[in-house]
């Protein structure tokens, strides 16, 4: 349906987006977010071009050497240049973070819709499930979890999807109780629209901005989430660069005091990529919302 | 008069709300005929089962509440009549029916529109739902219902989302959103009560002007008398989920016969009319309705109740469909 005026005239149509466009370029702390994340996803998808080497190659006649400008990062214990492994490891890591929270959006907004708009006995199910897997302790359940189906990418994002959809879940749900009493649902009603049409094309765009804001959150969280597990070496295979993989060299004493270019670049990395991704979390919720001016 | 020359009679209705073990009787036998092509009034006070009435017609109750007996025969001029409360609220009849055959209209317009789609699409949205239409004919259409409604440069501000609207502008979207697939019969709960009174009376003016030029039946939901003595045809007072007295708009204001239709005119003010009048209000306030008095429901706060009034009053005809629910409608102390 908002495709039918949206075709008709586009000139109007990206006239509310320009507002929302100077409304997030207003919020500084959006601007910065958005630079710092698009400018890291940028560099990790144009590694090849920013730098020759090859993350996995092994060289051992340039093992761990100190920063310069061959290497700019410097090498680690096998002679990886770790300049190219950060890069690469971006990808991976943004990768896992973004679709495990993407996943997790979706199995959240499709239940606490459906919840939400319907409740009674499916919803008390939905909500017991939910408590379950929040009783749990997070890194518990993703330890369990994660050797229940074995290390990898794919398992890892899987187990992201089910430990983070509980959040976007409680939050759709919730705005669903509020937002079917209001009376555009009985308009709607009224109107002789049937109920999966009022709840997923009426009710859910109502609550997309909070989900917005809740998909960055995740997203940042599973990249934290990941670097820990893989860190302990539960995570991703060690085969695999991703930020947390790259830490995983740091376990050791003398590598945090010998060689602190092992593990401040990635480190630096998943600091600035979860900030960034915060911060422009918080500006879209301010421009996502249509009834604030 | 003939049977057809009504477009809605309700016999005996009964609406209840359950809620935990205690049951509301919300609408406790309502029975009215409304004519074609004539507006309706439906007052009363706060409470007293005007909305639910106008919810159960369209079968858009909340889910504790249910009508529990009686009947709502509606006839649209070309299709078969039918009992709408035979149907279940989810029955594909009442689908289409609701916007096609019969249109609501709600109390608050600030609120009755989606924040996040344009005007134009929700209005478009009711054309789609019953008709196979182009989108340009459906654009058009909508384009000239707003511009009916008097809405300046409708081609544009039907890319306009509901919060660059006003309140007396949203309103008249949702008139339009009502009327767009021309329904047979409009209700409109309290249309105008959320608006200041200048824009209530455009409000009231346009929907006069489309009735004129459209045709359909108009039930007006208010608690405001001077909105239906200036709209209606017929009036229906309600107390307490029954109709006390029903009749042409002259029989009520000129003979109001039940003490509750004659305490409720004396309780509002007329402009012009006696300016050192003091108002009388009614005594007393309404009773619980899960706890309704014996008999006659307007007992307690009545001047004229005696013994008699224990058992449940007649509803009777006091001449010309002039219908009063009182002992002493007949030529009694009410007519002092």
């Amino acid at each position: 349906m908002a495709t039918v005026l949206a075709s008709k005239q586009k000139v109007k149509k990206s006239s509310l987006a320009k507002r929302n466009l100077q409304k997030l370029l207003n919020n500084k702390l959006a601007v910065f977010g958005l630079i710092v994340v698009t400018a890291m996803i940028l560099a990790c998808i144009a590694a090849p071009l920013l730098t020759p080497y090859d993350p996995m190659k092994i060289s051992l006649s340039e093992r761990d050497l100190e920063p310069s400008s061959n290497h700019l990062f410097g090498t680690d214990k096998l002679g990886r240049d770790v300049f190219a492994r950060t890069l690469y490891g971006g990808r991976m890591s943004i990768l896992i973070g973004l679709s495990g929270a993407i996943g997790g959006m979706l199995l959240g907004v499709i239940f606490g819709s459906l919840c939400g708009f319907f409740g009674g006995t499916l919803d008390a199910i939905f909500v017991k499930i939910a408590e379950l897997v929040s009783v749990v302790p997070q890194l518990l359940l993703v330890l369990v979890l994660s050797t229940f189906l074995g290390a990898g990418v794919q398992n890892l994002i899987y187990v992201f999807m089910f430990t983070g959809w509980v959040a976007t879940f409680r939050l759709v749900r919730g705005r669903f109780f509020s937002l079917r009493e209001e009376s555009f649902v009985e308009a709607c009603r009224a109107f002789g629209i049937g109920n999966l049409s009022i709840a997923f094309k009426h009710i859910l765009p109502n609550c997309l901005g909070p989900v917005a804001v809740q998909l960055t959150l995740n997203t940042a969280g599973f990249i934290l989430q990941e670097a820990a597990l893989s860190f302990i070496g539960l995570g991703v295979p060690s085969g695999v660069p991703t930020w947390g993989n790259i830490m995983n060299a740091a376990k050791e004493i003398i590598v945090i005091t010998q060689s602190p270019w092992l593990w401040i670049p990635p480190g630096i990395a998943i600091a600035l990529f979860v900030l960034g991704v915060n911060s422009l979390g918080d500006g879209m919720r301010d421009v996502l919302d249509p009834s604030q001016l | 008069m003939n049977k057809q020359d009504y477009i809605l009679s309700i016999n005996d209705l009964k609406t209840q709300f359950k809620i935990g073990k205690r049951v509301v009787k919300a609408v406790d036998g309502v029975t009215l005929n409304v004519r074609r092509g004539k507006t309706m009034g439906l007052v009363g006070e706060s409470g007293c089962g005007k909305s639910v009435t106008a919810h159960s017609i369209m079968q858009l109750l909340p889910k504790a509440g249910s009508i529990k007996e009686g009947e709502i025969i509606f006839r649209p001029q070309n299709s078969e009549e039918f009992d709408i409360a035979k149907y279940r609220k989810t029955d594909k009849k009442l689908r289409n029916m609701r916007g096609r055959q019969i249109s609501m209209i709600f109390q608050d317009p600030m609120s009755s529109l989606n924040p996040v789609y344009r005007i134009g699409d929700q209005i478009i949205e009711s054309i789609i739902q019953h008709e196979r239409i182009s989108k340009k004919a459906a654009i058009k259409r909508t384009v000239d219902m707003l511009e009916m409604l008097s809405i300046p440069q409708a081609d544009k501000r039907i890319m306009d989302y509901p919060h660059q609207f006003s309140g007396g502008m949203k309103q008249r979207v949702m008139i339009a959103m009502g009327l767009i697939t021309n329904p047979e019969l409009l209700i409109a709960d309290e249309p105008t009560t959320a608006l200041d009174v200048t824009i209530q009376a455009q409000i009231l003016e346009l929907m006069q002007q489309m009735q004129e030029q459209l045709g359909f039946t108009i039930i007006i939901i208010t608690h405001n008398m001077g909105i239906v003595a200036d709209m209606a045809d017929d009036i229906a007072v309600m107390y307490m989920g029954k109709i006390m007295e029903f009749g042409a708009k002259e029989d009520i204001f000129l003979r109001p016969t039940h003490p509750y239709t004659r305490a409720l005119l004396k309780s509002v003010p007329v402009l012009g009319n006696g300016g050192n009048d003091r108002l009388e209000p009614i005594r007393g306030t309404t009773p619980d309705p899960s706890d309704m008095p014996e008999g006659c429901s307007f007992m307690p706060r009545c001047d004229l109740a005696t013994e008699k009034c224990k058992n449940a009053p007649p509803y009777e005809d006091v001449g010309n469909g002039h219908m009063v629910r009182c002992w002493y409608a007949k030529g009694g102390a009410a007519n002092e």
